[in-house]
């Protein structure tokens, strides 16, 4: 337009992400991608490909299976690793509960999802990982504002939100002690519209869950949740049809559905332009908290 | 070595024609625009942020709900759009913003990224870390006070950084009757000052963040104004000759080797284009070998591309096989960087242990990691009145200083001036791994 040297958001956006991705693979000896099934960590799949093409992605895809995945998620996830013929790593919060790592939380509204911190840092230390890299976006929540490109950790996974180096211009130290290790996040300046139409733009195929579909649901603190084998049902809880999608991908007990008739990526789109909720709103690990975000950062979560 | 090779890659024309749907999209033709606020602590920063976020319906309803309840709680009678930006535990504690923080926006024209900075006397190191990506910088001054010391600070940073434009927002004009006479002072004790400083484009808005005058919607308040709202200006700035276009650089990150069959004697030099343009067949240097080639074909993904510019990530294939790896640039044969193991620059120290003039550091430029010295301290600079301070050559946390360093091998530079990309490095402290000075080439 005009200039031309135009290059669009996008586009932009895209040339930092592949840069932060090949300065991964430059700069660590044994990086992977944390790939959870949702539409942020399959962009930044899409763009490790496009990094690295011709070859393959150097990288593994580790996914921390709670147990209490949708299927959908992790057919889809079998399939993508098996067709970009990139190696899977599961670590399994099942086992972590087994091998009586963590404790499981029990009640009506228990949850897998903080548990999966743990799994989370064996599985970086079982495969002696030293660079995670998440799809975690700055927009998504306050405490990621603040987030670095690289995040530097300590040797207990943590982080110390005080204590993060400074990010100048396009330059990541990357440079730690033995046993130290990093979560970089590529995708940090992404909002979650620039995800969509991206998403778009390139074709990017998507878990079926984020498009409208029948589903037995009911409704908990206002949030319409799924009727799954982990959850338990209160006798005064009502079991709807509805046809619903959903807006990120967590744990089934947890990630609320929407209703929706959106059924193409188009018309998801338009639904989250005009949408006035965050993403996020509709999990609830967050609303334990005004802070419950930047508590589970401190403890090494993604 | 051509012949053999079928058109493997789509060109961007057909790419075009395969998409299933040739959007007419406004989202699709976006600019980026990345600025940065300074202000000193009761300038208003956060309330303009919140506000520019506010009135251009960027924010959710379950946002605005917490902070309407967080300030209800506060006892506010409005809503508290500071609230929005701050961030973490200890800040929303003490009610002050302790780190670089970046916020997102858009409006039908553009796509903005802030890089929110405190304005605290002891954090001149964040402001510098948020003005190094800068399109813009936000500079806020409270109408009642005028031009302070801080303003001069943060002025200074941001020429130092080379931001190209600067917006000069003098707020809380709600508090001086919205009085020209008020506007025009400040606005020429500014001037007298920017004067002695290295800034192109400097323009002044006066602005209500609180009462929203003049940041998205034209104030009726100030009508001896005539010029546009701080929305207006971030979206019309001109940004897209930010980038430099002429002197083409090449910082190599990696050699990408398939290791698959059909791809078998492909070698690719994946990098982002730093500065200039490069083309299929143009002639090239590599350096540091200095041998000449030129450019066999430029791809990203499955995407064959005619030309690219910065910032663009492509992979490059060159005609010959040159001995050329990660850290190495690929420049033109009449247009090199310079090459030298003594680099002039400019500092700000970002560490709370000073430097050691004794000590190695770890520098890193580009895609490059050497060992240096820092051999001399020329000066460190009083950024209140820009006085040259020779006396005291100790280096702090916040100083701004020249230094000349060396290194154990050539680097592959330009003047910051000219490249914020080949003309910017950081140290790196060997012992504890922080990145401890950001440095401009002069």
């Amino acid at each position: 337009m005009g200039s031309k040297y135009y290059l669009t958001h996008l586009k932009e956006l895209e040339s930092e992400s592949i840069y932060v991705i090949r300065e991964v693979f430059a700069q660590f000896q044994n990086p992977a991608i944390l790939f959870s099934g949702g539409k942020d960590s399959i962009l930044l799949t899409h763009l490790a490909k496009k990094a690295f093409w011709p070859a393959k992605i150097p990288f593994p895809l580790v996914h921390i299976d709670t147990g209490h995945n949708f299927p959908e998620t992790i057919e889809f996830r079998d399939n993508l690793a098996k067709e970009l013929g990139v190696k899977l790593i599961v670590g399994s919060v099942q086992e972590s509960i087994d091998k009586g790592m963590v404790q499981e939380e029990t009640g009506i509204n228990a949850s897998r999802n903080a548990l999966q911190t743990t799994t989370l840092l064996s599985t970086i230390e079982e495969h002696k990982f030293d660079a995670a890299m998440g799809g975690a976006r700055r927009d998504e929540e306050k405490a990621r504002a603040k987030e670095r490109f690289f995040s530097h950790r300590d040797d207990f996974g943590q982080w110390d939100p005080k204590n993060q180096r400074p990010e100048l211009w396009n330059i990541f130290n990357g440079h730690k002690h033995m046993g130290e290790h990093f979560r970089v996040f590529p995708i940090s300046n992404w909002t979650e519209m620039d995800v969509w139409q991206y998403i778009l733009m390139e074709n990017i195929e998507l878990p079926s869950l984020y498009f409208a579909h029948e589903r037995e649901v009911f409704e908990r603190h206002g949030t319409l949740l799924a009727v799954s084998p982990f959850v338990t049902l209160k006798q005064t809880d009502v079991v709807m049809k509805k046809i619903v999608r959903y807006r990120t991908c967590g744990d089934m007990p947890i990630t609320g559905a929407v209703e929706s008739m959106a059924s193409s990526l188009e018309q998801v789109i338009q639904e989250v332009a005009a949408s006035r909720q965050t993403e996020r709103g509709n999990r609830a690990d967050d609303k334990r908290s005004e802070t419950a975000m930047e508590d589970r950062k401190r403890q090494g979560y993604f | 070595m051509t012949s053999d090779r079928k058109p493997r890659w789509k060109t961007e024309k057909d790419k075009d024609i395969f998409k299933p749907n040739k959007m007419s999209n406004a989202y699709l033709d976006m600019e980026l625009l990345r600025f940065t606020t300074a202000g000193s602590v009761d300038d208003g920063k956060s309330t303009l942020i919140g506000r520019l976020l506010y009135d251009s319906k960027s924010i959710f309803e379950d946002q605005i709900d917490a902070v309407k309840s967080s300030s209800e709680r506060k006892g506010l009678e409005h809503i508290d759009f500071s609230l929005l930006t701050d961030g973490l535990k200890d800040e929303r504690e003490q009610g002050i913003t302790i780190d670089v923080a970046y916020r997102y926006f858009a409006t039908p024209k553009r796509k903005f990224i802030i890089a929110d900075t405190p304005g605290h006397i002891q954090y001149t190191r964040n402001m510098v870390t948020g003005a190094s990506t800068a399109n813009v910088a936000l500079i806020l001054v409270d109408a009642r006070n005028g031009v302070v010391e801080q303003t001069y600070r943060h002025s200074y940073i941001a020429s130092l950084l080379q931001i190209p434009h600067l917006v000069v927002c003098i707020n809380k004009m709600d508090l001086v009757d919205y009085d020209e006479e008020a506007f025009n002072k400040i606005k020429a004790d500014f001037e007298s000052f920017a004067s002695k400083l290295d800034v192109q484009d400097v323009e002044f808005i006066p602005i209500s963040a609180l009462v929203g005058d003049n940041v998205v919607h034209r104030s009726e308040k100030m009508p001896w104004y005539e010029g546009g709202t701080l929305m207006y200006t971030l979206e019309n700035v001109h940004i897209s000759s930010d980038h430099n276009h002429i002197d083409a650089r090449f910082p190599v990150q990696t050699v990408i080797r398939p290791h698959r069959q059909e791809y078998h004697d492909f070698r690719g030099y994946a990098g982002r284009v730093a500065g200039g343009v490069f083309k299929k067949g143009d002639e090239v240097v590599v350096l540091p070998s200095g041998f000449t080639t030129k450019v066999k074909n430029i791809i990203l993904d499955e995407t064959e591309l005619e030309s690219v510019f910065a910032p663009m990530s492509v992979t490059m294939e060159l005609e010959d096989d040159l001995d050329i790896s990660r850290g190495g640039m690929i420049a033109k044969p009449n247009n090199k960087p310079d090459m030298t193991q003594d680099v002039d620059i400019m500092c700000c120290w970002l560490n709370e242990k000073p430097l050691n003039p004794i000590a190695k550091y770890i520098v890193k430029h580009t895609t490059n990691d050497q060992r240096c010295m820092v051999k001399e301290i020329l000066y460190k600079l009083d950024i209140n009145t820009l006085n040259r301070i020779e006396d005291d050559k100790v280096i702090n946390m916040n100083d701004i200083f020249r230094a000349r360093i060396r290194t154990t091998k050539p680097l592959m530079i330009d003047s910051y001036r000219k490249n914020r990309i080949t003309g910017s490095m950081i140290l790196i402290d060997e012992g504890t791994n922080e990145t401890v000075a950001a440095c401009m080439v002069v």
